[in-house]
Formats: structure tokens, sequence, C-alpha cells
């Protein structure tokens, strides 16, 4: 046998499972993928295989099918479905369990065995209560492979419900008007809907035509959203005194005219940060976030305890010397391709 | 200190100048005396608390935080006092209630150098992230939260319904907490005794003339100077210099801080001598000339006598003691004239009145005006009384002509406020040689006044469907629109490309019609440079 976990090769663009002939992520078209969930910089489509949870490939069916990409071999080849707690051999002696992840519907992370050692991928995770999907689960492994967007000690999110009553506020404060919600299509605008529907608001929610069919795919997936609308089948009228949820990139000035005064909100682990919310020109910040923050992200290494840590993407300067501080071992990997940006 | 917390955070993300208003507004109306005073003394950044400094601030962080996390999350954040407000570790259990503003007051005057490490981290434990922000903001000082002390007295009269104009006059001889002023507006006590401070007194302003004629037998003309309007206030031995917007610009001009030998409130056109040119009323440089000395903090003896400033009077507020405010204009100026023989004649003239048998000759006179440092005419009713603000019917100004140019636009930029969502401010350029011969354009100018909203939208539409690469906020766009701006005059400028810098620049008519080969060319522009 070779040295310790030298059957997991970290490259720029993916982490390889050498003996499967399988890579984890790959931000390029591979023969053999293995998918943690469905965001487009983790889930690209053009592989041979594509191994992930059912709702998963039902995220990546959708997006590569509905022109979300323009890339002709998009659609997965061939759709190998994993069910969470679920685990399979892979080539090479390698067998992989899928673990929820608790960062959108479907996420997983991933437990690989492989001659006596295990190593865990998280791919994106947070350890906040979800009402849109299932949540993370502590897997003690000898190699824990984190992802690391928020990590700097200044990112702590506060409790959502916090964010829900300054959303709740500021529609109040503005009853002609409206707030728009810039929200990732997939995954923070699902959640931030539900979340408004625990906290009481029951009114119709209007939506970008972007994420009409996301919000579809998880309410198949028994996800409740409530009354859900168009903006585009509506006048500025219907909708004074509403909330409207838009992808970020989508938020345009041109295309929010169309809006009743809208006070412009943004959902994002980044609006913990004053300069990065004004910089985008949001009235109000929603500190809401799918990844771990700084607290999570330490916890969660010390509850796996992990013999090694290697950081994926974000910030992993920090949590080196976190790790460095703790007395664990830790490397950083550099994954390139992985955006910050809406998360 | 929570609501004002809540207040600062919120003011950060509000870019709508009336909604800035009325939060602030809301808050002066909702807390209780002394803090709402002190918040307001804060906003306009009339407090200092010099035991506090923003290395006092990184110091207790260093007994907290590993410098490496320090170092990585200040590069992030960008703002030391952000940065220490989400690291300080937050008490989850804090033994006592947050602080009022008050409290954080008189805790923060009480430090010095070497309290100030022990006492603030026991402020700092009561408080959440955004109360650890304020506090941090309020101790070192400087907000820049985009709220500026006329904003602040702007709310501050909408609070309570009274004139911005009463509450500038106070406001300067106030301190926070400003209790007098809160007493007065809010409980309706009687205003403020401000007569021994050498204060502003908010100005009286003019509405221009538009399509009116008046008869000068009701108004009196006086030239209308390009100079900086200015009040200069003397009590008991003390003299004060005052900008339009009630700044003390003492510092900029102190060789007219003790010249007046008696105590007054004058107001007049600072102006600075000038060979560039005459003038019957004598010896005004350019504006341009005058800018040099604008904004300066310290002022060279060389400055001083290559570009001395002077006042030209035209109205007197008090005079000795007395208000002369509530009297008609022909006496304050009686007063004037028989007060100015007395005042030094290097620093002070009387600005002339100009005499007309009626308004077509006085019409006459005006374009006849050479003079650069005559902008128009002042046009002052007899019997008016000097009242603060901008009433109408009691002062006009009626400015010379415009001058016109045709340009191409050539950048446009976003707006603010309601036009956020617009590109509403213009870059224009003209022609460095004839365009068929391969010319290029140079800007010469930025405007954003002079049209219409649906004029705006179609504008905006233009620069969207044009835009050729985008900086920020900037677009640059195909020149294929030409403006005829208009301005006010315009003057040679190392600073831009062109070497030309105009004067009030708006919008004049948006030539949808013309051939951008048509505008005009630079040479047009520096013909009409005077002085």
């Amino acid at each position: 046998m070779s040295a310790p976990f030298s059957w997991i090769k970290p490259h720029t663009w993916g982490v390889e499972i050498v003996p499967a002939g399988a890579f984890i992520d790959p931000s390029r078209a591979v023969d053999k993928a293995l998918v943690t969930h469905g965001h487009a910089d983790h889930a690209r489509g053009g592989h041979g295989e594509t191994i992930a949870t059912p709702e998963t490939l039902a995220i990546m069916e959708l997006r590569y099918r509905t022109g979300a990409s323009d890339d002709e071999g998009a659609i997965p080849h061939k759709a190998v479905p994993v069910e969470y707690g679920e685990t399979i051999r892979l080539a090479g002696g390698v067998d992989a369990t899928y673990i929820p992840a608790g960062h959108v519907l479907g996420s997983a992370q991933i437990l690989l065995e492989h001659a006596g050692e295990r190593v865990v991928i998280t791919g994106d995770y947070k350890r906040r209560a979800d009402p849109t999907c299932a949540p993370f689960e502590v897997t003690p492994c000898d190699v824990f492979i984190t992802e690391a967007t928020f990590g700097l000690p200044v990112f702590t999110h506060p409790p959502i419900a916090d964010e829900m009553g300054k959303l709740l506020s500021a529609l109040e404060a503005n009853p002609e008007g409206s707030v728009l919600v810039g929200a990732y299509a997939l995954g923070k605008a699902q959640r931030v809907i539900a979340e408004l529907r625990a906290a009481g608001h029951h009114a119709p929610i209007y939506l970008h035509g972007a994420m009409e069919k996301m919000c579809r795919l998880y309410e198949e997936h028994g996800v409740e959203l409530g009354e859900l609308r168009l903006v585009a089948d509506h006048s500025k009228e219907d909708m004074a005194g509403a909330i409207i949820v838009a992808p970020p990139s989508a938020m345009s000035a041109t295309w929010s005219r169309r809006l009743p005064s809208p006070v412009t909100a943004m959902a994002s682990g980044w609006m913990r940060v004053r300069g990065r919310a004004r910089q985008r020109g949001v009235e109000l910040p929603l500190i809401i976030s799918d990844h771990a923050d700084w607290n999570e992200l330490t916890d969660t290494i010390g509850q796996v305890n992990p013999a090694e840590t290697w950081i994926t993407h974000g910030r992993e300067e920090a949590l080196l010397r976190w790790c460095e501080l703790n007395q664990r071992r830790a490397r950083a990997l550099a994954l390139v391709g992985r955006e910050e940006e809406d998360d | 200190m929570k609501a004002f917390a809540t207040l600062l955070d919120t003011l950060v993300y509000t870019t709508s100048r009336n909604r800035k208003l009325a939060l602030i507004a809301e808050y002066l109306r909702e807390t209780p005396d002394p803090d709402r005073g002190w918040a307001l003394g804060a906003l306009t950044g009339e407090l200092d608390f010099p035991a506090v400094k923003s290395s006092t601030i990184r110091n207790l962080m260093k007994d907290r935080v590993d410098p490496v996390l320090w170092t990585l999350s200040r590069d992030f954040v960008g703002d030391t006092a952000e940065t220490a407000s989400l690291l300080w570790p937050q008490d989850t259990d804090p033994q006592d209630d947050p602080p009022s503003v008050s409290e954080v007051i008189d805790l923060l005057s009480g430090l010095n150098r070497n309290t100030a490490p022990k006492e603030l981290p026991k402020l700092l434990d009561r408080l959440d992230a955004n109360g650890r922000f304020a506090l941090i903001k309020l101790a070192t000082g400087g907000m820049r939260i985009g709220v500026s002390a006329r904003l602040a007295k702007t709310a501050f009269s909408q609070a309570f319904d009274v004139s911005v104009e009463e509450v500038e006059e106070y406001w300067h001889a106030l301190e926070p907490p400003y209790t007098e002023l809160f007493q007065w507006a809010a409980d309706g006590a009687d205003p403020p005794d401000v007569s021994n401070r050498p204060m502003f007194r908010p100005f009286m302003l003019a509405h221009p003339l538009e399509e009116t004629k008046v008869n000068l037998k009701d108004y009196a003309a006086e030239w209308k100077w390009d100079g900086i309007r200015v009040q200069l206030v003397r009590v008991g031995g003390e003299t004060r210099l005052y900008s339009r917007s009630g700044d003390d610009i003492s510092v900029t001009f102190p060789e007219l801080l003790d010249v007046l030998p008696i105590d007054a409130v004058l107001d007049g056109e600072l102006l600075v001598r000038g060979t560039s040119q005459g003038g019957e009323a004598g010896g005004a440089a350019s504006f341009n000339a005058l800018q040099q000395r604008l904004g300066r903090k310290t002022v060279s003896k060389k400055m001083l006598a290559q570009a001395p400033a002077f006042v030209r009077l035209y109205d007197a507020l008090i005079l000795e003691g007395q208000d002369l405010r509530e009297r008609e204009w022909q006496r304050r100026r009686d007063t004037l004239e028989s007060i100015v023989p007395k005042l030094p004649d290097s620093h002070f003239d009387l600005s002339a009145l100009v005499e007309a048998r009626d308004f077509d000759h006085l019409a006459e006179i005006r374009e006849g005006a050479r003079d650069d440092a005559i902008e128009g005419l002042m046009l002052k009713r007899r019997d008016a009384p000097y009242i603060a603000g901008r009433k109408v019917g009691l002062w006009y100004k009626w400015k010379r002509d415009p001058l016109l140019i045709d340009c191409v636009l050539m950048y446009a930029q976003r707006g603010s406020g309601k036009r956020s969502s617009f590109y509403s401010d213009y870059t224009f350029g003209c022609w460095d040689g004839d365009p068929d011969q391969g010319a290029e354009l140079l800007p010469v100018g930025k405007a954003y006044s002079g049209f219409t909203d649906a004029e705006l939208k179609k504008i905006d539409k233009l620069v969207r469907q044009t835009t050729l690469n985008r900086f920020g906020p900037v677009r640059e766009v195909e020149r294929t629109l030409v403006f005829e701006v208009a301005f006010d005059s315009v003057h040679s400028s190392k600073r831009h490309k062109s070497g030309l810098a105009m004067r009030f620049p708006r919008i004049h008519r948006i030539r949808w019609d013309k051939p951008v080969h048509e505008a005009d060319r630079i040479e047009a522009l520096r013909a009409l440079v005077r002085g």
C-alpha cells in the first residue's frame, strides 16, 4: 500500500478518486463524476456518468434541459441515483456513501472508504435548520475535506428569525411599495419563501420568471411554498405591499422599474459586511446563508475530529490559521472556479 | 443605544434623501432628551473624544483576537470599527443592560488615555454587534454614513415642523445635547437666546426673475457679483466669516478677521483683487482667481499677497447690537451706506446700485455689462425686511443670458436618489479639429439638469443601447447625440484635457436632429473665455 490517502488526489478543477477513475464535483467534463449538489459551480453537465442524490439529479436535469446552459452535451449521459445513507461500490474497491449536508435540496457530503481509510468531502454545507432540506450529519473520518466560503471570524450568521423579522417590518413600513429580495435561484429563494411562511406570512409571493421552475421542483419534492405568482403576469398595483423574489443577477435597474417602489433586499451571508451590501446597492441586507459560518466551520472540525483537514474553496487562509492555533493538521487545496458571490 | 445603533445601521444602507430625513426625524421625535441631542451632535460631527483613537480600538483587539485573523478580517471588511464590532467576543449573557446614548457619552467624556483601554471593554461587552459599531464610530468620530450636517438639521426641522433657517440660526450658538433647541422646537418653549455669540444668521435668498417684469419704483437694482456670498459677523470684538451654507470659513480668509472696527453682521460678496479686469466698481478678479483660495486650511503669505480678499457689502443685518432685519431694505441700505466710509477700503467696498429709467433701460444695461465679475443683476424690493430663505417676490436674481454651445454626449453616469436607475449625468465634448478629417472629441463639461423626465427616459434608453464600455457606474457611449449646452462662463483650466472649464453647464436643448459632426469645436468654446 502506498502513502496514506494517496488514493485521493486534489486538482484545481476537482478531487480525483484515483482507483475509481472518478472525480468529485469536477468543473470539466469527465467520464465519471460524483456530484455533491446542484449548484452550477459543483454540478456541470456533460459527464459520461453522474452519481448524485435523486434530488440533485432532478435539479441538474431541469437546469440542463431547460436552457440554463447552452451546452448541448450538458444532459447527463447516465444518471446514477444514490439515496442518503446508501453506499455504492466504485471501481478499485472504493465505497461512497451520500450523507445530508444541509446546504440545499438534495445536497450531500460524500464519505469515501478505501483500504481502511475514511475521507469525507463536504461539498457546501451548513448547520442551521432549513425547512427545505435534510440536516447535516456529523460523520467521523480521517480526512475531512471542508469548504470555507465564510472562513473568516467576522462571518457569524444571525438566527434566521431575526432576518425574517427585518424583512417583514420593512414590508410593513412600505405598504404601498414592495420589497424585492435578491436570492440565489436554487436553494436560497425557496428557503427564504419557506421561512416567510413559517413566520406567518401567507400572502402571495411574486417571482422573477427565472426561478419559477426551481420552485415547482421543490414543491414536487414536498417543500411547501404557499401561493407563488409571476411578476410578469401582474401589474404594479397588484404587487403593492408584496414580497418579490428574484435572482441577484436579474435585479437590474430596468427590470425592477416594473415593481411598485421597491426596497432592495439581498439574502446572502456576505451581507454581514456593510461595504459588500453598499457596493451592490442593497438597502436591506438580510444575512442569510446556506453555508456554514465561522463558528459552524470550526465547531464542525472539532466534532468530526479528523486526523487531517483539507480546505477547499473560500477563505482558506483564516481557517488554516485556526487549525494551526488549535494544533490541527491542515492544508489548503485551492480549488478554482468556485463562485462566491451570490451564496 | 439600541435605537441609535439601528438608526445608524439603516442610514448606512439608505440612498434616498427623503428616506434618510424621515428616519432621522422619526428618531428625534421618539427618543427622549438628552439622548436625541447627543445623537444629533454625533450625526453633525460635533462630538469629539480625544481619549479614544482608532489605535485604541486596534490595541484592544490585539488582546482578544489572533493578529493574523485580525489582519485577514480587517483587510476583507475594510473598516476598523466594523471589523472590531464583528470580532469582539460576544457576551451571550451580559450582566448589565445596554447603555443609553447619554450614559455612553458621560463615560466617554470622562476617559483619558490610561482609563480608555479599561473602560471601553466594559461598554462593548454590554452591546451587540450593531451597538458596538455605533459605539466605536461615536467614540472615534467620523461617522461617514452619508449624512451631512445640513441634512441632519433639515431632519430636525421636519421632525418638529419648524423652519430650517431658524434651526440654523440657533444651531451655531448651542452645543450638544442642544437641550434648549429641543425645548423650543418640541415643547414650545421660548427660542434660545443667542445674541452674544458670533454666530451665523441664515441668508435671505433670491428667486430667478424668469418672465417677470418689475417696477423700479418698488425694486432697487444692484449688480450680481461672481464671487461667493459671505456673512461677516463681529460680536464683542470676535470676528467670524461664514459661507452661504453657514460653514465657518474664517481660517481660509484670515485677512478679513481683524479689519472690521464695529460689532455687526454684514452680508456681501467675497471677491479677490486682481488686475484681469477693472470694471466700474473696480478691481475684482474673475471667479477663477477666487477659486484658488477656496477650501484652504492654511493660507501662504504669497497667496495673501497675490489674491487678497475683500468684501463688497450689500446688506446690514445687525449693527452694534441692534437687529435691523425687521426694517425695510431702503432703511438698511441707508444704514449700510453710512457705515461703509468708516471701514478700511482695503477690505471693504459698497456694492453700487444700478440706476435705470425703467425696466427696459435696465435690461439694456444688463446686456451691456462686460465686467467679468458681474453675473447679472439683483432686484430687491425696497420695502422688504430681511427674511431668511427664499420668499417669492422680495428678491430676484436676473442673470446674464447664458452662453450656448453644441456638444456631443460621450459618457453617462447613473444618478442618485430617484434617478438611481437612470443614466442622468452626462459628460460631453467638443471636436479638437475638423471631425471630417479625423478630429477627436475632448470632454469639456458635465451636466445633470435641464431636461424633462420624459427626455431623461429617452436618453437613458439611448445610453443603454449604444454603450461601448463600462467603468463602474459610468458608461461610454457611441457618439450619436448632440446637446445644446448652456453655461454662464468658461475659463482656462489645467485640470481638464481640453484646457477649459465651464461654470454652471446644463442641458439647454437636446438636438436629436443634429448630426454629431456639426457639433462645435474646441476653438469656438475657447473664443468665449474671458478674463
